[in-house]
C-alpha cells in the first residue's frame, strides 16, 4: 500500500504545478501584491486568453519570476510592462494600450452610446412633432360599435 | 448498418429541409394555402430524422463502436455511461449535430404548438427555419460528417478530453444550444415578418413566449457553464471574458434587450422597426459565436488560413444569413409605420433606455471580441483583449442600467410620473443608504467601491420587489387584501419581479465574492493545517482514487471550526492514462452562500503539497441569482396571455366580438 503510495506520488508530481507557487511569493506583502496586480493583467503566451496569474505554463511561471525580480530591482509597475511588452510585444498586455491603433477598440462602448443615444434622441423629436395619426372610417366603426357594446353592459 | 441508417436519416433531413424550405416559400408567394400547408409537416419530419440521426450516433457511443471514427476519437469503452452519453457532444461534428437537432426541435415545436398563427406567417417561419436547418446539415454532411467509418475498426477508442469528463459537460451544451439556437426562432419570426410586410404587436406577442424560452435556456446554459469553469478549472475564477464566453454572452446581451424591446411592441405596438434588427442580431450574435468557436479563428488567424473549410463554410452561412437578414431588413424597414408615441419619461422610455445600454455593451463585448483578429488580419499587429480591459469597460456601463432597473416597472405607459416612482422607491432608496452607512462605518473607507457595490445590490433587491409591493398595497391594506391583489396579477409582473430580484442577487454575489475574498497559498505536508476564515483546514494524508480512465491521489483535508470537526474535503489530482493527461479536480464547502475552495497544486514524493485555499464570500449568489432570472423568466412564460397556443390575436377577437 505505501509502495503504491509512493509511485502515485511520484505520478502526480509529474503534473505541472498550478499557478503562483509558495515559493515564487515575495516576502515583502505590498511588493507581492503589486506584482499579483501586475501579473493579472499579463497574458500567458501560449494560453488561450489567461492570464500569467492563473496559468500553470512553465513560461507563466518564468513570467511570474521575472516580474518578482524587475519589482525587486525597484522598476515602477510601467517600467515592467514596458520592459515585457519591449521583450514580447504589445500581445502580453491583457488590458490594451491608449494608443491610435486601439482608438476604436476603446472608443467602442462610448461609440455605441453616442450612436444609439442620437438615434433615439432623433426618434423621440420625430415622434413630438408627429400629429398622431386620425382613425380610419373603418377604425371610427369598430372603436363605436365597441363603445356601444360597452355601454349595453 | 445501423450507423449507415443514422448518415441515411441526415441525408433525409437535409431533403426534408430543402422541400420545407421552398415549397411553403412558393406558396406564400403566391398564396396558395396547399404549399404553405406543406411547412408543418416538413418541419415535423425533418425533426424525427434528425433525432433518428442523433440517436443513432448516440447509440454508437453506447456501445463503444470503434468503426465509427467520431467515435474512436472521443470515447472509450471504459468510460461511464454519462461521460459517453455526454460524449457524443463534446466534439466538433457531435455538438454541431445536437445544433441542427435542436434548431429541428425549435421548427417542430412551432410546427406543433403554432395553432393559432396566421397560415401565411406561419409557413414562412417554419420556411426561413428550414432554410437555417439546410444550411447546417449541408455544412454537417460536407465538412463534419460524424458517420464516417474506420477500417480497420481499431478495438479501443481514445477517450474524451478529460476536462471535458464532468456533469457539467452533459448539462451545459444542451442548454446553451436551446438558448443559442433558440433565437433562430425569433429571426425566422422577424425574417417572416419583413417578407410578410406585416408587422404589429399580435406579431410581437407571437415571438415573446419563444424569445422568452430561449433566453431562459441561454440563462441557465451560462450559469452553468460558468459554475463548471468554477470548479473545473481550478484557480477559481467564474468568468474569464475568454472569446467563447463572450460569444454566448453577446447572444444574452441582445436577447435580453430584444425581450424588453417587445414587451413595448406588444403592448404599444412601438419599436417596431428596432424590435426587429434586435431580433436578427440576437441571432446573428448566435451565429457569429458558432463561427468563433467552430472556425479555430480563436486560436489564430493563421491557425484558420491554414484550415479554412469548416470556418469559410461557417463564414459563408454566417454572411448569407446575417447579409440577406439586414439587406431585407434595410428593404423593408423604412415601410414599416411607425407605432404610439410616448415621452422620454415613461415606461417605454425605461425599456429604450435599456435596450440602449444593453446594445451599447453588447457592442464592447463584441468590439473587444473581435478587435484582435481584425487588428492581426489588416495589420499583422497582436494584441490581446483580455478580462481587465473588459472589467473597466462592462462594468461602468452596466452601473446605470442596474440603477434604472427598479424605476422600469413603476413608471406608466406612454408618460411616467418619475417623481411619484422615485416616492415608492424610498424605502429601497433608504436601504441602499443605510448599507453605504453602516458599510463605511464597519469596513472603513478603504472597501468604499466594494460598499457602493454592495448599496447597488440592495436596490435592485428592495427596488425589485417595490412594484409588486405598491401594486398589492403592501401595509396599506389588509393582508388579506394585498394577498387577493397578488393572486390578481399577471404572472408576468411577478416574473418581472423575480427576474430583476435575481439580477440583485448575481450583482450581490459578484461584488462580494469580488470583494471579500481570500487566497492561500501554502506548502502542507500530512498533519499541517491553515486558517481560513475563521476556520482551520488540517490535512489528513493522501488516499489513491480510480474511476473510469484515470488514476491519480486524493488528499484528505478536515474543516474545524472553533475545535470541532465540521467535516471534510477531498480534492484530487487525476492523471487520465489514455489521453496522458493530467487534471485536478477542486473541491469545495458550501457555508451559507459562501465557499471554501481548495485545489492542489505540486505534490512531491516525499509528500509536501502546494495547497490553494479561496474563501469566496456570498459566491454562489451569482449562479443562485441567474437561476432565479431563469425562473422569472419561466413564471412569465406560464402567463396566460403568453402561452404558447393560448392567446387569440386581437385582430380576429374583434370581429367574433361585434356577433
Amino acid at each position: 500500500m505505501r509502495r503504491l503510495l509512493a509511485l502515485l506520488l511520484l505520478l502526480v508530481s509529474l503534473v505541472p504545478a498550478l499557478a503562483v507557487q509558495p515559493d515564487e511569493v515575495l516576502p515583502d506583502p505590498a511588493l507581492e501584491a503589486r506584482a499579483r496586480t501586475l501579473s493579472a493583467e499579463l497574458r500567458c503566451l501560449i494560453c488561450q486568453s489567461q492570464s500569467i496569474d492563473d496559468s500553470d505554463a512553465s513560461i507563466a511561471r518564468d513570467l511570474r519570476l521575472l516580474i518578482r525580480e524587475r519589482l525587486k530591482a525597484g522598476d515602477s509597475d510601467a517600467a515592467v510592462k514596458e520592459f515585457l511588452v519591449d521583450r514580447y510585444g504589445e500581445y502580453v498586455l491583457l488590458r490594451p494600450a491608449f494608443a491610435w491603433h486601439n482608438a476604436l477598440l476603446w472608443g467602442a462602448p462610448l461609440l455605441a452610446l453616442a450612436i444609439g443615444g442620437s438615434l433615439f434622441f432623433l426618434l423621440f423629436r420625430r415622434r413630438r412633432n408627429a400629429p398622431a395619426a386620425a382613425l380610419s372610417a373603418e377604425e371610427e366603426q369598430r372603436l363605436s360599435a365597441l363603445i356601444a357594446k360597452g355601454d349595453e353592459r | 448498418m445501423i450507423v449507415e441508417l443514422g448518415h441515411y436519416s441526415l441525408v433525409l433531413a437535409l431533403a426534408l429541409a430543402i422541400v420545407g424550405f421552398v415549397l411553403p416559400l412558393i406558396g406564400a408567394l403566391r398564396h396558395d394555402a396547399q404549399l404553405m400547408a406543406v411547412a408543418p409537416s416538413a418541419t415535423v419530419a425533418q425533426f424525427v430524422f434528425v433525432a433518428i440521426s442523433f440517436a443513432v450516433l448516440t447509440h454508437a457511443y453506447l456501445v463503444s463502436d470503434f468503426s465509427v471514427a467520431n467515435v474512436v476519437e472521443n470515447s472509450h469503452s471504459m468510460k461511464p455511461l454519462i461521460f459517453k452519453i455526454s460524449g457524443v457532444w463534446g466534439n466538433h461534428e457531435g455538438s454541431m449535430l445536437l445544433w441542427v437537432l435542436i434548431l429541428a426541435l425549435f421548427g417542430a415545436l412551432v410546427a406543433l404548438f403554432g395553432r393559432n398563427l396566421p397560415l401565411r406567417l406561419k409557413a414562412l417561419v417554419l420556411s426561413i427555419q428550414s432554410l437555417i436547418g439546410v444550411a447546417f446539415l449541408f455544412f454537417i454532411l460536407a465538412t463534419s460528417n460524424p458517420f464516417l467509418r474506420l477500417s480497420p475498426a481499431p478495438i479501443e477508442g481514445r477517450d474524451l478530453n478529460p476536462i471535458l469528463q464532468d456533469i457539467g459537460l452533459a448539462i451545459h451544451p444542451p442548454l446553451l444550444y436551446l438558448g443559442y439556437v433558440g433565437c433562430s426562432i425569433s429571426f425566422s419570426f422577424a425574417i417572416a415578418a419583413l417578407i410578410d410586410g406585416r408587422i404589429d404587436a399580435a406579431w410581437a406577442r407571437w415571438v415573446r413566449p419563444w424569445t422568452l424560452a430561449a433566453w431562459v435556456f441561454l440563462t441557465l446554459g451560462i450559469a452553468m457553464g460558468s459554475y463548471w469553469a468554477y470548479y473545473e478549472l481550478g484557480w477559481g475564477g467564474w468568468w474569464f471574458w475568454d472569446p467563447v464566453e463572450n460569444a454566448s454572452f453577446m447572444p444574452w446581451l441582445a436577447a435580453t434587450a430584444l425581450l424588453h424591446s417587445a414587451i413595448v411592441m406588444e403592448k404599444r405596438d412601438a419599436l417596431k422597426i428596432w424590435t426587429i434588427l434586435l431580433a436578427i442580431l440576437a441571432f446573428s450574435l448566435s451565429l457569429l459565436g458558432t463561427f468563433l468557436v467552430r472556425s479555430g479563428v480563436l486560436t489564430s488567424v493563421h491557425a484558420f488560413a491554414s484550415d479554412p473549410t469548416r470556418g469559410v463554410f461557417i463564414l459563408g452561412i454566417l454572411c448569407v444569413f446575417i447579409g440577406g437578414g439586414l439587406a431585407l431588413f434595410a428593404a423593408r424597414a423604412p415601410s414599416l409605420a411607425p407605432g404610439g408615441v410616448f415621452a422620454p419619461i415613461s415606461r417605454e422610455g425605461a425599456l429604450v433606455f435599456n435596450n440602449l445600454i444593453l446594445t451599447a455593451a453588447c457592442a464592447t463585448v463584441l468590439t473587444g471580441t473581435l478587435y484582435p483578429l481584425v487588428l492581426e488580419a489588416l495589420t499583422g499587429g497582436k494584441i490581446s483583449v483580455g478580462a481587465p480591459f473588459f472589467d473597466m469597460t462592462f462594468g461602468p456601463l452596466m452601473v446605470p442600467l442596474l440603477i434604472a432597473v427598479p424605476f422600469g416597472p413603476l413608471l406608466a405607459w406612454k408618460r411616467g410620473d418619475l417623481l411619484a416612482a422615485s416616492q415608492r422607491l424610498m424605502a429601497a432608496f433608504l436601504v441602499a443608504l443605510a448599507v453605504i452607512v453602516i458599510g463605511l462605518f464597519l469596513a472603513g473607507t478603504g472597501s468604499a467601491l466594494a460598499i457602493l457595490g454592495i448599496a447597488l445590490a440592495a436596490w435592485l433587491l428592495v427596488g425589485s420587489l417595490s412594484d409588486i409591493a405598491f401594486r398589492v398595497k403592501l401595509g396599506r391594506a389588509p393582508l388579506a387584501e394585498s394577498v387577493r391583489r397578488g393572486v390578481g396579477l399577471p404572472r408576468a409582473a411577478w416574473g418581472t419581479m423575480v427576474a430583476h430580484f435575481g439580477l440583485g442577487l448575481t450583482v450581490l454575489g459578484i461584488v462580494a465574492s469580488t470583494a471579500w475574498n481570500s487566497e492561500t497559498i501554502v506548502t502542507m505536508k500530512p498533519g499541517d493545517s491553515v486558517e481560513v476564515a475563521g476556520r482551520t483546514l488540517a490535512m489528513d494524508g493522501f488516499l489513491p482514487v480510480a474511476g473510469g480512465t484515470y488514476t491519480g491521489t486524493a488528499v484528505r483535508f478536515s474543516i474545524r471550526e472553533g475545535g470541532a470537526a465540521i467535516g471534510t474535503l477531498q480534492p484530487e489530482k487525476r492523471f487520465y492514462t489514455v489521453q496522458n493527461m493530467p487534471t485536478t479536480e477542486s473541491a469545495i464547502r458550501t457555508f451559507g452562500f459562501s465557499q471554501l475552495y481548495v485545489s492542489l497544486g505540486d505534490v512531491k514524493p516525499d509528500g509536501e503539497t502546494t495547497v490553494r485555499v479561496y474563501w469566496k464570500s456570498l459566491i454562489t449568489l451569482i449562479w443562485l441569482g441567474a437561476l432565479v432570472m431563469a425562473a422569472g423568466g419561466t413564471l412569465s412564460l406560464s402567463d396566460r396571455r403568453l402561452r404558447v397556443g393560448a392567446p387569440k390575436p386581437a385582430r380576429r377577437a374583434v370581429p367574433v366580438a361585434a356577433e
